[in-house]
C-alpha cells in the first residue's frame, strides 16, 4: 500500500496472488490497524461519528464495486436492496427482539435474496437496459416498503430500533459503536480482497472483460452473474444494518435513489475494480458535504448574506458532487486509485524521471 | 361493473399525458439513435428548459414568445456545450462511463438551477384560455391538448428529417455504422453536436408544455423518470416507438390511478408503468418498435 518495491520479482502465480504483495505490506497494515486503534482514544465524539459514517460506506462500496467494478454490471438501485437490509433487521430486532447477530447476517441474506431476483434481467440484457432495469427496482422496492404497513411499521414508513448489545452492555456512544462498526468493515475489506484474488473473483473479471468470450471458455455466465448481485446486495444489506444500527432507525428516506447515485460516485471517483479505491472513494464522499457545509461557514459570508447559506449548502453540495463525477469520468477514469497508483511510482523512481 | 365514460376520461387524460410524455422520450430517443449514448439527464434538460423560460417571462418580464425563443436559443447551445465538453471525451469508453456521466450531468443541474433561478414554483402561464374544451362527457384541458398537439408535430417533423433530409439520412448512417459513416466522408462528431441540439429543441418544448402543466420547479425534473418505461416499450431508437410507448405509459398510469389506487391506497400512477416495463425487459428488451442487436465476440 505504501511501500516502495525495487522492481517485479514474481515467478509464480502464488505470489502474484498473495495477499501481501511484500514483507512490508504487513507493517503498513499494522500501522493503519494500530492507528485505527488509537483513534477513538484521542478523538472527539463528532470525529469518531464521522468516521463510523466512513466504516458503513466503505461496505456498500465495497459491494457495489463487486457488482460494479469487478463484474462490469451496473445497478442505479443499490440502495433500495439497502433499505430491504435495513428493515429486515429493523423488523426482526423490533419484533423478535433478536441480536444483531441474527439481524445483521439475516438483513445480508434477505437483501441477496432480492438482489438476485432483481439481477436476473442481467442474463439478457447488459449497460443501459440493465442499468434501467435496475432503477425499476429500486422505484418498486421503494413504493413496496412504503405502500405495506407491516414492512415499513406504519405511517412515517420509519422503525425505530434499540442499539445493538454485545456481552450483555448496549452500544450507545459514538465510541462503542465505532468498534462495532470498525470489525464489520475490516471484515468486508479482508472478504473482498479474497474474494477477487479467488476463482469467483477472477471469473467475474473475465465477464466484465467480454461475457461472451468467458462463456466460451466454460464459465457459467447464469451462475456467476447471479452470484455477483447476490454478493453484491448481501453488502449492500448488510451496509443498510449497519447504517440503521448507527442511527437507531430504519427509515426509507436514508436509502433513496439519491443514495445509490452517492455510492456510484463513490467507486467511481475512488476507482472500479480496486478495493483501495472503494475505501478513498468511501472516505471522500462521506467528507465532501462536511468539507462543504465547513467552507462555505467560514468563508460563505464573503460572497453571500447569511440567511442564503443554509438554503445554499444543499445546492452547493449537489453541484460539487455531480460536478467531480464528470470531472472524473473525463479526467481520470481510474479514479483516486489511479491518482494514488500515480504518486507512488513517480516517488518509486524519485529522484530520476523514469 | 366498468364504468365506460369514467374509463372513456381515464383513457383520454392517459392519451393527451402520454403524448407528452412522448415529447420527451424523443429526445432521448434522438441522442440515442444517432450517439449510442444514453442521457440520464433527460428530466434536468426538461427541468432547466421550464426554468429559463419561466425566468424570462417571470423575473425579466419578457414577453411568452421571447422566452420561448432564448429557451430553444438556450437549449441547443446547452447541448453543443455539453456534448463537446463532456460526452466527446467519453467516446469509445464504457457504457457506464456516460451513464454516470449524464447522471452526474443531472446532479449538477438539479443543484445549479434553484440557486440562479430560486426555489419556489413558479407559474407558467400559456398564451391561451385555460377553459377547458368539452367534447361530450370528456373535458380536454388546453395545456395538455398543446402539449399532445407539440408532440405530434414533432413526431411528423422528425420522420420527415430522418427520412428525406440530407442531414437526417446522414445522422442515420452515423448511428449505423459510425466508421463507415466517417469513410463516406460523414463529419460524425458534427452529427453527435447535431443530434445533443436537437435533444436540446425538444427539451425547450417539453420544458413549456409540463412546466405550464406542473410548475417550474425542481421537481419538474422528475418526469424525466417517466421516460424509461416509455423508450423501453417502445424501443430505445425508434421514434415511432417512442409515441407508442408513451401513449401506453400515459393511458396505462390513469386506468392504474383510476382503478387500482382505491384497493391500494394510492401511488400506482408511479408503480404501475415500471412494472410494465420490467415484463417488457423480459420478454423484448429491445422494445416493440427497436432494433435487435446481435452481438459478436
Amino acid at each position: 500500500m505504501f511501500h516502495r518495491e525495487s522492481g517485479y520479482y514474481k515467478t509464480t502465480y502464488a505470489a502474484d496472488m498473495a495477499l501481501y504483495p511484500l514483507p512490508i505490506a504487513r507493517w503498513t497494515v499494522a500501522g493503519i490497524a494500530l492507528a485505527m486503534c488509537i483513534a477513538p482514544f484521542v478523538l472527539h465524539a463528532y470525529y469518531v461519528s464521522v468516521i463510523n459514517l466512513i466504516l458503513v460506506a466503505t461496505v456498500g462500496a465495497l459491494g457495489l464495486n463487486i457488482l460494479v467494478g469487478y463484474t462490469g454490471q451496473i445497478s442505479i438501485g443499490h440502495a433500495a436492496f439497502m433499505s430491504v437490509g435495513a428493515y429486515t433487521a429493523a423488523n426482526l430486532a423490533v419484533r423478535l427482539d433478536l441480536p444483531f447477530w441474527v439481524t445483521l447476517p439475516a438483513g445480508g441474506l434477505m437483501a441477496a435474496a432480492i438482489g438476485a431476483i432483481v439481477g436476473i434481467p442481467s442474463l439478457r440484457i447488459k449497460g443501459l437496459y440493465l442499468a434501467i432495469a435496475t432503477l425499476a427496482g429500486q422505484l418498486i422496492i421503494e413504493w413496496t416498503i412504503n405502500h405495506v404497513p407491516w414492512i415499513s411499521g406504519g405511517m412515517q414508513a420509519s422503525i425505530e430500533v434499540p442499539r445493538p448489545t454485545l456481552f450483555g452492555a448496549q452500544l450507545r456512544t459514538q465510541h462503542q459503536l465505532y468498534w462495532f462498526l470498525l470489525f464489520f468493515a475490516v471484515l468486508a475489506i479482508v472478504g473482498t480482497l479474497n474474494l477477487v484474488r479467488s476463482r469467483i473473483g477472477r471469473a467475474f473479471i473475465a465477464i466484465r472483460d467480454q461475457d461472451i468470450a468467458a462463456e466460451i471458455i466454460g464459465i457459467n455466465i447464469f451462475r456467476y452473474k447471479l452470484l455477483a448481485f447476490a454478493i453484491s446486495s448481501f453488502y449492500a444489506g448488510v451496509t443498510g444494518v449497519l447504517y440503521t444500527y448507527y442511527l437507531g432507525i430504519a427509515n426509507y428516506e436514508q436509502f433513496q435513489i439519491v443514495t445509490s447515485i452517492d455510492y456510484l460516485a463513490m467507486i467511481i471517483i475512488g476507482g472500479l475494480g480496486s478495493i483501495l479505491g472503494s475505501i478513498f472513494g468511501a472516505i471522500f464522499v462521506t467528507l465532501l458535504p462536511i468539507a462543504i457545509r465547513l467552507a462555505m461557514e467560514n468563508w460563505g459570508a464573503f460572497l453571500f448574506g447569511d440567511a442564503d447559506i443554509n438554503n445554499l449548502i444543499p445546492n452547493l453540495r449537489l453541484m460539487v458532487f455531480g460536478g467531480l463525477i464528470i470531472v472524473f469520468l473525463v479526467l481520470e477514469p481510474e479514479g483516486l486509485n489511479r491518482l494514488w497508483r500515480n504518486i507512488r511510482s513517480y516517488f518509486r523512481v524519485w529522484p530520476f524521471s523514469y | 361493473m366498468l364504468d365506460w365514460g369514467f374509463t372513456l376520461v381515464l383513457v383520454t387524460n392517459g392519451v393527451l399525458i402520454g403524448l407528452m410524455y412522448s415529447l420527451i422520450a424523443l429526445g432521448f430517443v434522438l441522442v440515442y439513435k444517432a450517439t449510442d449514448a444514453i442521457n440520464f439527464a433527460q428530466g434536468e434538460f426538461v427541468m432547466l428548459a421550464g426554468f429559463i423560460i419561466a425566468g424570462m417571462i417571470v423575473l425579466a418580464g419578457a414577453p411568452f414568445w421571447l422566452g420561448v425563443v432564448v429557451a430553444l436559443a438556450g437549449m441547443v447551445a446547452f447541448g453543443f456545450g455539453l456534448e463537446r465538453i463532456v460526452l466527446r471525451p467519453l467516446i469509445g469508453r464504457p457504457i457506464i462511463a456516460v451513464i454516470m456521466a449524464t447522471i452526474g450531468l443531472a446532479t449538477v443541474l438539479r443543484g445549479a438551477a434553484p440557486l440562479f433561478f430560486g426555489a419556489e414554483t413558479r407559474a407558467l402561464p400559456l398564451p391561451i384560455s385555460d377553459e377547458p374544451i368539452v367534447l361530450g362527457a370528456i373535458t380536454l384541458p388546453p395545456g395538455q391538448l398543446v402539449g399532445a398537439l407539440l408532440s405530434l408535430g414533432f413526431l411528423a417533423a422528425f420522420t420527415w428529417f430522418f427520412m428525406k433530409s440530407r442531414m437526417g439520412v446522414a445522422m442515420r448512417a452515423v448511428a449505423d455504422n459510425q466508421q463507415v459513416a466517417m469513410a463516406m466522408g460523414i463529419h460524425v462528431e458534427r452529427y453527435f453536436a447535431i443530434a445533443w441540439g436537437l435533444a436540446g429543441i425538444v427539451s425547450a418544448l417539453g420544458g413549456l408544455a409540463w412546466g405550464a402543466l406542473l410548475g417550474v420547479d425542481v421537481h419538474l425534473a422528475l418526469v424525466g423518470l417517466k421516460v424509461f418505461p416509455v423508450v423501453i416499450l417502445g424501443g430505445l431508437d425508434s421514434i415511432l416507438g417512442a409515441i407508442v410507448g408513451g401513449l401506453i405509459v400515459g393511458v396505462v398510469e390513469n386506468l392504474a390511478a383510476g382503478y387500482l389506487d382505491p384497493l391500494v391506497g394510492g401511488g400506482t400512477k408511479d408503480f404501475a408503468p415500471y412494472v410494465l416495463m420490467i415484463v417488457m425487459l423480459m420478454i423484448r428488451p429491445y422494445g416493440i418498435f427497436g432494433k435487435r442487436r446481435i452481438e459478436r465476440v
